[in-house]
């Protein structure tokens, strides 16, 4: 029988939470790395069992870690718990993640913009977003913080950074936003493995079609308060994309201010924010089956990052936005001061497609039915940072 | 470690902070054989030649400078800003005292 796993990373650990394809009752595995930062979790679509971690902390930096039998055991790629290393060099390296500095890139990749308008170098802090491969479990991209996209291809043993997005001419003119600079978006298409879509806070989206080695800006048609120039090709605060499989053209975007939408692979955007009661937000996603059904959860502001209100509701459109219907049955309904990060929504592919969100006050909420009706999974969760959701067979 | 290092080897005793010995899979402190002269750099090298999970949390990778949030001390001495080639005291090179590696306290 079917059933999904969600994948719930939080401030202080990371939690596995099991149902069956009714998704009515749950198991609750974990915390797993407790008391450590895990930033995003997510699994292989070409294999279930395996599981890409990004555990973080202050004090003890960054380390990845891989599970390869669905969340039951976890190690560091490469570096199995039990056995004691061979002698000489290690071979992996699965917490090393240094930008590339080398003479091949040609260029300058030196420093990128400080909050003083000064010149700073860049600086590895941690990993954002892992997204492993569509079609290989070896193979799995990391977005970081000072933004740069790092690759590894023998499961997260080693990572090479591809250094041609640092290396875009705009480079030195990127800026951290209030968070950081992170890059927190990575999306793959499904159907042309060498076209990738990332997002920066606060440099924008960005599009490859040659497997990493260049980029162009696509940030056409946004418009941010404070960047004067309305044709600014970087410097928006892109917070998600979302992407349907069947339409790898078409993107979602929830922006800073603004929900916007792109039908030519982010050539072109346009606003379809309509009749949201706020346009500011983190979390954006597509239904598994309707490619113009898509989910945000609105915030009041960036000033007051909560919703209106005090109501947790989800917001849906199944006119690919600009029409917009609030979902609340079973959300609270008042005194709720919660936030919904950007990476903390996601969906199932069963038949009647399942979504899920986790909140800063750490509740997991899941719906069944297309999000008609809502449920919490678990509600005193440390703060989620991530939410992922593995389908089953 | 060759047979005449071994020969001149002692035993280092190390506390590692909470997270780290999880990290490590170990309880209490570890136990590690260390060639002379014992000093900082030649414990945390074998620390994480038999503990390679530690890698990257102690020291950076690239620079091998001390994390900033994390100390060392020895013998109730903070050892943090010392060389890390400066010979460790006796009594934590011959194992009698561990070398303390701790997470520096944070918050109020």
């Amino acid at each position: 029988m079917s059933g999904v796993r969600v994948l719930v990373g939080t401030r202080k650990g990371a939690f596995v939470l099991n149902s069956d394809g009714k998704r009515r009752d749950w198991n609750v595995s974990g915390p797993f790395f407790a008391g450590w930062e895990i930033y995003h979790m997510k699994g292989s679509p070409v294999d279930p069992d395996r599981i890409y971690v990004s555990q973080t902390s202050g004090w003890f930096g960054q380390l990845i870690q891989r599970s390869d039998d669905g969340g039951k055991t976890w190690h560091q790629p490469g570096l199995p718990n039990e056995a004691i290393p061979p002698p000489g060099p290690p071979t992996a390296l699965p917490n090393r993640f240094v930008y590339d500095s080398s003479p091949e890139t040609g260029r300058p990749l030196t420093t990128h913009q400080w909050y003083d308008g000064t010149q700073h170098p860049w600086e590895f802090k941690r990993v954002w977003h892992v997204e492993p491969s569509l079609t290989d479990a070896e193979t799995v991209y990391a977005g970081v913080e000072d933004a740069a996209l790092f690759r590894s291809t023998d499961g997260g043993e080693n990572w090479q950074e591809l250094s041609g997005l640092r290396g875009h001419g705009t480079g030195p003119q990127w800026g951290p936003g209030a968070g950081g600079m992170g890059l927190h978006t990575i999306v793959l298409d499904p159907t042309d493995p060498k076209r990738i879509y990332i997002a920066i806070s606060a440099a924008g989206a960005f599009r490859t079609n040659d497997g990493g080695q260049t980029w162009k800006a696509i940030n056409k048609g946004l418009r941010s308060q404070y960047i004067p120039d309305p044709d600014a090709e970087i410097g928006h605060c892109v917070h998600h994309l979302a992407m349907h499989r069947s339409r790898p053209d078409v993107l979602f975007m929830q922006k800073h201010w603004d929900v916007m939408r792109t039908d030519d692979a982010g050539e072109n955007w346009r606003e379809v924010s309509g009749n949201l009661p706020t346009d500011f937000g983190f979390a954006i996603d597509v239904h598994a089956h309707e490619p113009e059904t898509l989910y945000v959860v609105p915030i009041k502001s960036d000033s007051e990052h909560f919703p209106l209100e005090g109501k947790l509701r989800v917001y849906r459109s199944r006119t690919g936005g600009n029409e917009w219907e609030p979902l609340a049955k079973g959300l609270p309904e008042k005194d709720c001061y919660v936030n919904v990060l950007r990476d903390a929504m996601a969906v199932d592919t069963l038949d009647d497609c399942g979504v899920y969100f986790g909140t800063t006050g750490g509740q997991v909420y899941a719906s069944a039915d297309a999000g008609d009706n809502w449920a919490p999974i678990v509600r005193d969760l440390p703060a989620v940072l991530s939410v992922e959701v593995q389908t089953l067979d | 470690m060759s047979d005449a290092a071994k020969t001149n080897a002692a035993t280092v005793r190390v506390g590692l902070p909470y997270h780290l010995r999880n990290l490590a899979h170990v309880e209490g402190d570890v136990q590690l054989e260390v060639a002379a002269p014992v000093t900082l750099r030649a414990v945390l090298n074998a620390l994480e030649a038999r503990y390679p999970m530690l890698r990257g949390t102690i020291r950076e990778y690239e620079t091998g400078q001390r994390r900033a949030f994390l100390r060392f001390f020895a013998c109730e001495e903070d050892w943090s800003l010392e060389s890390h080639d400066k010979p460790l005291p006796d009594s934590v090179a011959s194992g009698k005292e561990p070398l303390l590696i701790l997470g520096a306290i944070a918050g109020g």
